[in-house]
């Protein structure tokens, strides 16, 4: 049996396993191959992800733009996010913690975790054991990136109860840049009490956003403040989100031992007869094997939020690591994962001198599979990695603002409601799906359907009446007379229905943005229906029903 | 090279081997693994009830870009990306309401004429249906090498309009028949029947014809039944 950071004592005890969790900030700018003296900066979806220094002391700060940031920092060097190049420069760092305990399992990029109970003992207790772990990766830092310590912050080593104080308590080690920081056992809930409510959405936990927003505005504005609040009145008020809200600021982990669901004995593997060589062909055994597992999981109605991956060599050397991901695995990400473990292990100072024979995936995490994992667009496909690929590929060609994609607004014309944006702005991989149509409270909204040609740019045309009047509409609302002409570019064409006019009166109450105008839908006899609308006198065509 | 797999025994053992004898006994590809899941409004139209994958789509006529969408709802609504070339005006609330998933759509707005080719061509490596507006002055060989690529990656290319030097396995032809649902100052536009005629090469050969409704009172697209002379409008709103 694999040992897991979960392992706790009695069943049915609450308390949460002791964890470390070494945080090395900004990760992703030292494993890109920054040199101190420049500001460089990853962006991920036209935010900034990670900055280094010389970048942050110019005024560029986490979730920026990318214009913002150039703007405070015109010599930044801009680096697009590369989640394999960062897993695989952290090889040498898990490399350096291996001689601490033999699982360690990669949290996120640039942290990881792992139970202290077994090192803690053996290292004299868990002080000693931070400052050494603390001393491990400053020097697998230096091998990494040379002069690592000017380039980002210090990294920082936290020991606490629970995976989200003690990765908290990392950050509070990384902040200070001295010395690690020890909570001590039990003492998670008064360590978390101090800390404002925004830190709940911190460690990988964008779900919980919207929730810390609220709660803020509700004047919860402290950890403790939210423990103190009646569980069952946070349930009953905020549902599951609230309830996970409130044990991790009660100190608690995200599940509690009672409900936490034991692994099931499946464990994939595959030997290698001949041994190979490549970590390509590995990589694909391990696509296929990450498929049976999902696929075996799913039966079982549950889905794998930790998977150990174990790699072994004919020559009897092994490379063992535990992958977290929150959202839970889907195949392809399994399959990725083992791939950036080979590599960094294949490139790393503790680099196999034999070829592979074995290849074992264990689910060591295992959840309720609630749908979760489908917020990537009900499921992230190959469709889903082909099409990003040829997005790149097409910005590459055009320049990065030349694909658009849509976005939802909301409004009450049917080219204001959905709006595109460039797709290099879009967060494409957990965009989260449009409100469907129909939704939102827009009065004065155009019934569906509505016109497939929206036209970009004003059409001018003439509404007249049989008088050859042009048609107006009155301050109440009245239409002057029946429109009985449209006279467009094509030449005048005889208006055979008509409705409206659908007034819509915005911003009325301030002057310079106000407009006043009305829609109506008009039909001529060639049989073409189109969209026409009147502002201070002017008819123009909105959109044609074609 | 074959890696033995340990796999954990059991009664699945057999069922497993079952399913690889009936994958080595069976032909390579099932004929209808060549098509795209298509709108069932389509059907009638397709000599095979759905767009085969690799095909090039010509729709025109009064109602070309609902139709347009009607093509691209089935593929988008199962999953499919659908990528848009050269159409700047397209409603893209339409497109929601004809069925397509708009977290699923890229556009590219208006590429040069030159390079209209190479930006079908690399959409057409990434995603299953391409909507394009009518490519100027392609070339011969352009065209040529654009119909081989969507066959090879087995996507399907809609050009709305004409078509110039691209041969269309399938023509769709839309006439607009009658709008319902507009009064003399009242109602509101709800539901168009649209008569669609569809020829072609090879299969698509023998004309077929249908009656839809393009859009429906919801946007989507819909098979007029021939004995309902009446049709259920929903209530004036």
């Amino acid at each position: 049996v694999t040992p897991r950071p979960g392992d706790v004592g009695a069943p049915g005890d609450d308390r949460p396993a002791r964890l470390a969790v070494v945080r090395c900030p900004d990760w992703a700018v030292l494993a890109a191959g920054a040199n101190p003296s420049q500001p460089v900066a990853v962006l991920h979806a036209n935010r900034v992800l990670a900055a280094s220094l010389a970048a942050r002391t110019d005024g560029v700060v986490l979730g920026q733009r990318r214009r913002d940031a150039q703007r405070c920092c015109p010599s930044l060097v801009v680096l697009d996010r590369d989640l394999a190049r960062d897993a695989r420069a952290f090889e040498p760092v898990l490399h350096a913690l291996q001689s601490l305990t033999p699982l360690l399992e990669v949290t996120g990029d640039g942290v990881c975790t792992f139970a202290t109970r077994g090192p803690a003992r053996y290292h004299g207790g868990d002080q000693a054991l931070a400052a050494r772990a603390t001393a491990l990766v400053r020097a697998a830092l230096d091998t990494v990136a040379p002069g690592a310590s000017a380039i980002v912050a210090a990294p920082g080593v936290g020991i606490a109860d629970g995976r989200f104080a003690a990765g908290l308590a990392a950050r509070a080690a990384s902040r200070q840049g001295f010395g690690p920081v020890v909570v001590p056992p039990g003492g998670s809930a008064a360590f978390l009490a101090p800390l404002g409510v925004a830190t709940l959405g911190l460690p990988d936990r964008p779900d919980l956003l919207a929730l810390v927003d609220l709660l803020a505005r509700l004047g919860l504005r402290t950890l403790a403040q939210v423990a103190a609040l009646p569980a069952a009145d946070v349930v009953a008020r905020f549902g599951p989100a609230g309830r996970l809200a409130h044990r991790l600021a009660r100190g608690l982990d995200d599940r509690s031992a009672a409900s936490r669901l034991p692994p099931p004995d499946l464990v994939e593997q595959a030997e290698f007869e001949p041994p190979l060589v490549d970590a390509g062909p590995v990589a694909f055994t391990a696509k296929r094997l990450a498929d049976h597992l999902h696929e075996a999981l799913g039966g079982l109605g549950l889905a794998c939020t930790q998977v150990v991956v174990r790699v072994e060599t004919e020559h009897g050397e092994r490379n063992e690591r535990a992958w977290r991901h929150e959202a839970a695995f889907h195949a392809g990400a399994v399959a990725e994962r083992v791939r950036w473990q080979l590599e960094g292990w294949a490139r790393g100072p503790g680099a196999p001198t034999g070829r592979i024979v074995l290849l074992r995936l264990t689910p060591a995490e295992v959840v309720a599979d609630t749908g979760r994992q489908l917020g990537f667009w009900g499921g992230h496909t190959q469709a889903d990695d082909r099409a990003l690929r040829s997005l790149a590929r097409l910005a590459g060609l055009l320049g990065p603002d030349a694909v658009a994609v849509p976005e939802w607004r909301g409004g009450r014309d049917p080219g204001a409601t959905v709006v595109t944006v460039p797709a290099t702005t879009a967060d494409l991989e957990t965009r989260a799906v449009l409100p469907t149509p129909g939704s939102g409270p827009w009065p004065g909204r155009l019934p569906a359907p509505s016109p497939a040609t929206v036209l970009t740019e004003r059409t001018a045309v003439q509404v007249l009446d049989a008088a050859g009047q042009v048609v107006g509409v009155s301050g109440r609302g009245a239409v002057s007379d029946d429109p009985a002409w449209l006279v467009g570019p094509g030449g005048p064409r005889a208006v055979v229905a008509w409705a409206g006019p659908w007034p819509v009166e915005e911003r009325w109450w301030d002057p310079p943005a106000r407009r006043r105008r009305a829609r109506f839908q008009l039909l001529t006899d060639t049989g073409s229906a189109v969209l026409a609308v009147i502002e201070a006198g002017s008819w123009w065509v909105e959109g044609v029903y074609d | 090279m074959e890696q033995a797999a340990l796999r954990p025994a059991g009664r699945r053992g057999d069922v497993e081997a079952l399913a690889r004898a009936a994958s080595l006994s069976r032909p390579v590809t099932l004929a209808r693994e060549h098509l795209v899941p298509t709108s069932p409004a389509l059907a009638p139209l397709l000599p095979e009830g759905a767009l085969r994958r690799g095909s090039l789509v010509t729709v025109r006529g009064s109602a070309a870009t609902s139709l347009a969408l009607a093509v691209a709802s089935g593929p988008s609504a199962a999953g499919s990306w659908v990528g848009v070339v050269g159409l700047p005006s397209l409603g893209l609330l339409a497109a929601a309401e004809a069925g397509v998933a708009l977290e699923r759509l890229l556009l590219v707005a208006s590429p040069e004429p030159s390079s209209w080719s190479t930006v079908v061509a690399t959409l057409l490596d990434g995603v299953d249906v391409v909507l394009a507006g009518s490519p100027r002055s392609l070339r011969p060989a352009d065209a040529r090498r654009l119909q081989a690529r969507a066959r090879d990656r087995g996507a399907v290319l809609v050009v709305v309009g004409a078509a110039d030097t691209l041969e269309a396995d399938v023509v769709l032809t839309a006439t607009a028949v009658a709008w319902e649902g507009l009064g003399q100052g009242s109602g509101h536009l709800q539901a168009r029947r649209v008569a669609v005629e569809a020829t072609g090469r090879r299969a698509s050969a023998r004309p077929r014809r249908a009656d839809l409704w393009l859009p429906d009172s919801a946007g989507g697209a819909t098979v007029v039944e021939p004995e309902a002379d009446i049709v259920v409008l929903r209530g004036a709103s």
